[in-house]
Order: C-alpha cells, then sequence, then structure tokens
C-alpha cells in the first residue's frame, strides 16, 4: 500500500495498525528497488531513516503523538539538513554538509516526521524538467520517457511513484506546482513571507517559498501548517501573517456562493487543446458544485515571463556570489591568484543553465542596463500585482491550467533555453505578486496527468484549500497512480 | 543584441572557455531580445515593487541571540588555518 496520504498512514498509526518503523521499511524497499530506474533520491541513508521511526515508535509509547509523528517526508536537496550532504544538485557544493537545519527541517522535526532523504532537483532550483541536475535528470513515473518537470523534479517522482508519501519542494516561479500538475500531485505554494526562507538555499530571495507536494490537499494543508510561522532569523518571513485552521479549511464538500475567476489569458493559442480541454472540464464540475465561474482579465500576464527573467536572474547573480571557493564549496586545484581562484572554481562547479542565469543577471544589472531592465521589470511587476488585485475584487479565487502542455520528452526542450523558459508562463505571475498557488490533478491529457491552478489573495490559503477539496471530493483523479509502479490508474 | 560575453562573465568571476562563450552568445541574446518586450508596456508614474506585501519589516531587540561556532561553521571550508579562512596570496 505505498500509494497512501499522510491522513491514512495517521490513522493506521493511531489505530495501532501499523509502526513508523514497519511504514518507513515499506518506503525504503520502494526505494531500493525502484531509486536506480527513476533517479528521485541523490542521498538515502537508510539506518538513520530506521533510528528516527524507531525513536518515534518509542515516543509514541510515552507521550501524545505529535502532528506528523512517524510519518515519512522526503525533502529537496535545496533545504539544509545536518545529516548527509546538501549540494543543490551542484558540483559546486560537493562534499558540503549543512553545518544547520533549515528552519522547515527543524520545525518538521520538532513535529516529529522520519525525513526520508534528499530528492534530485534542477541544479539551485534553475530548470523545469530537472534536467540541469548535476546528478543527472529523473524520470515521470507515468511515462518514463518523460520528464516530471522541475525543478522540484525529485520530489515529485518520489511521492508520484509511492516512494514517500509527501515530499518538500520550493517554488520560485512555478517549481512546485509544475512539477506536481506534471505527475498528478497536490503542490502547494503559499503566500511569500508565510514560510521562513532560513537554511533554504537561495535563488531569488524576492521569489523563494517552499511549500509541500502531496496526495491529497488535506495532506498539503497538514505539511504547511507545521511548516509555516515566523522566524526571526529570515527578515523576510512575515511576524503577524494572517491564519486559520488549516485542515478545517479541508471540510469543504461543495462550492455554494464561491465566485471562481477565469482569466482569459491562460486560456491560449498554443497550449495544449487535451489540457485545455480537462481544465475546461475541471471548471464545469466546478460550476456543478454550486461555484460561478466569472470571465476575468489579468492583461498583464503575457510580460510576467520577461520580469521574471529579469527579476530571478538578477537574484540569483547576486545570492550565488557566495560561492567563491573561501568559505564553503568547490575550490579549483592550484589557483594562481585570488582572481584566477574565483572565476576557474565558478566555471568548474557550475553547470551551463545556472552560468546562464548568472550571466544574464550580472548583464541585467551591469552599469548602463539597471533601469532598462531590472528597475522596469520591478514596475511590470507592481502592474501584474494591480491584476490580481483588481481582479480579487470581482472573485473569490482564480482557476488555471498549471501548465500549458502535460510533460514532455526528455531532451526534447534542452537545446533551446527560451522555449524551456516558456513553460512556466501560468505559474511565474503568482510568485511576482506573492500569492498563493496550488496544482491539483484534474485528468489526464496523452495519459499524463494534467494540472489544475488555484490562484487566491495573499494569505488566504484557506480559499483555495476549500475549493480544491471541494472539487477532491467530488472526482477521483487523486486517486490514481502509475501502473508501472504497481498503482491503480 | 550584442552582448559581450566574456566582459560579463568577467564581471561575474565565472572563466569561461571560447567555445563556452560563443555557445553562450546567442542564448543571452535571445534571451534578452524575449525581454525586451518588457518595453512595450508603458509604465510612467509606476512605482517599482520592492516587497511582494505591504508590511513593515519586523524589529527585534538588540542583542546577541548567536552563538560562537566558529569550528562548525568553517568545517566546510575548502581551506583553513588557526580559525581563519586561507585564500592565495593578495599582497605581495
Amino acid at each position: 500500500m505505498p500509494f497512501r496520504s499522510l491522513s491514512d498512514i495517521q490513522n493506521q498509526l493511531e489505530a495501532g495498525q501499523t509502526t513508523a518503523v514497519e511504514v518507513a521499511q515499506l518506503y525504503l524497499d520502494r526505494i531500493a528497488a525502484h531509486n536506480d530506474d527513476l533517479n528521485a533520491f541523490v542521498f538515502i541513508d537508510p539506518e538513520h531513516v530506521l533510528a528516527q521511526a524507531e525513536a518515534s515508535d518509542a515516543y509514541r509509547k510515552e507521550h501524545d503523538a505529535r502532528p506528523l509523528e512517524g510519518l515519512p517526508i522526503a525533502v529537496k536537496d535545496i533545504f539544509c539538513t545536518q545529516h548527509g550532504p546538501t549540494r543543490c544538485c551542484s558540483n559546486i557544493l560537493e562534499g558540503f554538509e549543512a553545518p544547520y537545519d533549515a528552519h522547515v527541517i527543524t520545525r518538521l522535526k520538532e513535529a516529529g516526521a522520519v525525513l526520508v532523504g534528499k530528492t534530485n532537483m534542477d541544479e539551485f532550483a534553475m530548470g523545469s524538467s530537472n534536467e540541469t541536475s548535476a546528478f543527472g535528470g529523473c524520470k515521470n513515473p507515468w511515462n518514463t520517457d518523460c520528464i516530471p518537470g522541475g525543478s522540484s523534479g525529485g520530489s515529485a517522482v518520489a511521492v508520484a511513484a509511492g516512494l514517500t508519501p509527501a515530499a518538500l519542494g520550493t517554488d520560485t516561479g512555478g517549481s512546485i506546482r509544475q512539477p506536481a500538475a506534471l505527475t498528478g500531485l497536490v503542490g502547494l505554494k503559499p503566500t511569500y513571507g508565510r514560510i521562513s526562507r532560513r537554511g533554504i538555499i537561495a535563488f531569488a530571495s524576492s521569489l523563494d517559498q517552499a511549500g509541500p507536494m502531496t496526495r491529497t490537499v488535506k495532506d498539503a494543508a497538514l505539511l504547511t501548517s507545521i511548516m509555516s510561522g515566523h522566524d526571526a532569523g529570515d527578515a523576510t518571513s512575515v511576524a503577524d501573517a494572517p491564519n486559520f485552521d488549516w485542515l478545517a479549511a479541508c471540510e469543504a464538500k461543495d462550492m455554494k456562493g464561491l465566485k471562481i475567476g477565469k482569466p482569459k489569458e491562460y486560456f491560449i493559442d498554443g497550449m495544449d487543446e487535451e489540457v485545455r480541454a480537462q481544465v475546461e472540464a475541471a471548471l464545469q464540475k466546478c460550476a456543478e458544485l454550486g461555484a460561478e465561474i466569472v470571465d476575468i482579465s489579468l492583461p498583464h500576464t503575457e510580460y510576467a515571463v520577461a520580469a521574471y527573467y529579469v527579476i530571478a536572474p538578477s537574484e540569483a547573480s547576486t545570492n550565488l556570489s557566495r560561492y567563491d571557493a573561501v568559505r564553503f564549496g568547490h575550490r579549483c586545484d592550484n589557483p594562481e591568484d585570488l582572481e584566477d581562484m574565483y572565476a576557474r572554481s565558478r566555471d568548474e562547479g557550475f553547470g551551463a543553465e545556472v552560468k546562464r542565469r548568472i550571466l544574464t543577471g550580472t548583464f541585467a544589472l551591469s552599469s548602463g542596463y539597471y533601469d532598462a531592465y531590472y528597475l522596469k521589470a520591478q514596475k511590470v511587476r507592481t502592474l501584474i500585482s494591480q491584476d490580481f488585485k483588481e481582479a480579487f475584487e470581482q472573485v473569490d479565487v482564480i482557476a488555471t491550467p498549471t501548465s500549458p502542455i502535460p510533460a514532455f520528452k526528455t531532451g526534447e526542450k534542452t537545446d533551446d533555453p527560451l522555449t524551456m523558459y516558456l513553460s512556466d508562463i501560468f505559474t511565474i505571475a503568482v510568485n511576482l505578486a506573492g500569492l498563493p498557488g496550488l496544482s491539483q490533478p484534474c485528468g489526464f491529457a496523452k495519459d499524463l496527468p494534467v494540472g489544475l491552478q488555484w490562484i487566491a489573495p495573499a494569505w488566504q490559503e484557506d480559499k483555495i484549500l476549500a475549493a480544491a477539496s471541494a472539487y477532491e471530493s467530488a472526482t477521483d483523479w487523486h486517486t490514481k497512480s502509475p501502473v508501472k509502479f504497481g498503482g491503480e490508474a | 543584441m550584442d552582448i559581450d560575453v566574456k566582459k560579463i562573465a568577467n564581471l561575474s568571476r565565472i572563466r569561461l572557455t571560447d567555445s563556452e562563450a560563443q555557445e553562450l552568445a546567442p542564448q543571452l541574446s535571445s534571451i534578452m531580445g524575449y525581454i525586451d518586450k518588457l518595453s512595450e508596456v508603458n509604465t510612467d508614474g509606476v512605482s517599482p515593487t520592492a516587497h511582494p506585501h505591504d508590511v513593515a519589516m519586523p524589529l527585534r531587540p538588540d542583542v546577541v541571540t548567536n552563538p560562537n561556532r566558529r569550528d562548525a561553521l568553517q568545517q566546510p571550508a575548502p581551506r583553513t588555518e588557526s580559525g581563519l579562512y586561507v585564500v592565495p596570496k593578495v599582497l605581495e
């Protein structure tokens, strides 16, 4: 029974039908059987996993169970963990072991979770297919010729193939939602500032946000409720963020009175027609559940990708200047002088996509170009946020496709970086505006999963959790799992 | 757009081989060409985004909270000596 939700496992643990050690062993066996093929995990220490599970079982005997007691959770290789390597799937961090746990990791441990291992990802989270990883790509369990999406591709594959019941990802321009969509999972990017970024290796600090990748909406709510909260160690972690009962938000069974905005800019020529049909059918289902579908416009949508590919690389070029071969990371052999050490270590350590983004960002920030690119992009970002604010005066939530296309073939988009960038056109605006976004499965196109994206105003994750829970309770897409890995389609 | 890739690479402290630079030049031109789309947008009078939300930066008491963890924090360094980072000689 590998394709279980966290809630199911929790119920079985509480009823005494299984133990944390049995659950951990089941997933370790699955990983041993399938990871060589899928390449979802880049680090696994079975003894450490079992030790955590044993400690959890012992804790349960003596105390009331904690919120994630004994639940196995995998984490993307971007989260610093004191046990084992943290590489961000880059050669520049070869041999790096973090001297502290990310804030989110501490929260999971305190809640009794069993950390399963580190999952594959695009190098420094820069990619939409997981193909830029220094460990090589990973495979979509629904069709192993296809990519799983990215950058949190390994987390998506691990959950979709039943190698773990849940995983953490990070989302800078869609890196949780797009792979969740392409592998048939629920993926939530919370409001910017809800979850501390401390100990999460930085890509673009004004956009990065961690979140869960799970089989059900309720599991995503459960994990987010544990991960979120103020942390003085992250200056952008919001101290008095509006909160609510995360699990109660998932009790919704219908959508009576809910106004759903359908933005015309997210149903465009050139998108996959089967994807369009599945998302249209999902909206029809929402109408049957009592929602009112309102046609809206987000007029600056078409500029989101361009603004993002100025802002994100600019922040990345600054953030990645810390890889200077002095305090941590790869240092080249026999440097002639300091300049040679910096330049050669960085050339040897960074992969092609990371170099492309550092150079793009350095160019956009360089003397004479700052106003035309960086400042302009930040102004367009303001207009994109305003589009959403105006839309939310008319509607409660917005629904769109998560990705314009289902999973594509490995190697199909690697030759042209720009084509790859455009695969994120439906997820990027949410990050620019700092809003919460959730993807959930809503059907299949070409036998590959399709994702439905929900967007809410800042701090109103409860609205998308309610809408997604109502849709989930009325459909069975979330119960499908890939037959090739023992699932039920 | 013509981008002097070698110059940008030097600013980025990344040593590119000639073949890497040759491959990157057209890719960067194509990316920046796409980004030029932004010039179509009228942004007169629009403030640039500084933070996604309209929030005040949190304050904390001005007290020391971080313990001395020098040894642990220097453990991942390529080379240290007596608690100092060692780099190639900068001054003769």
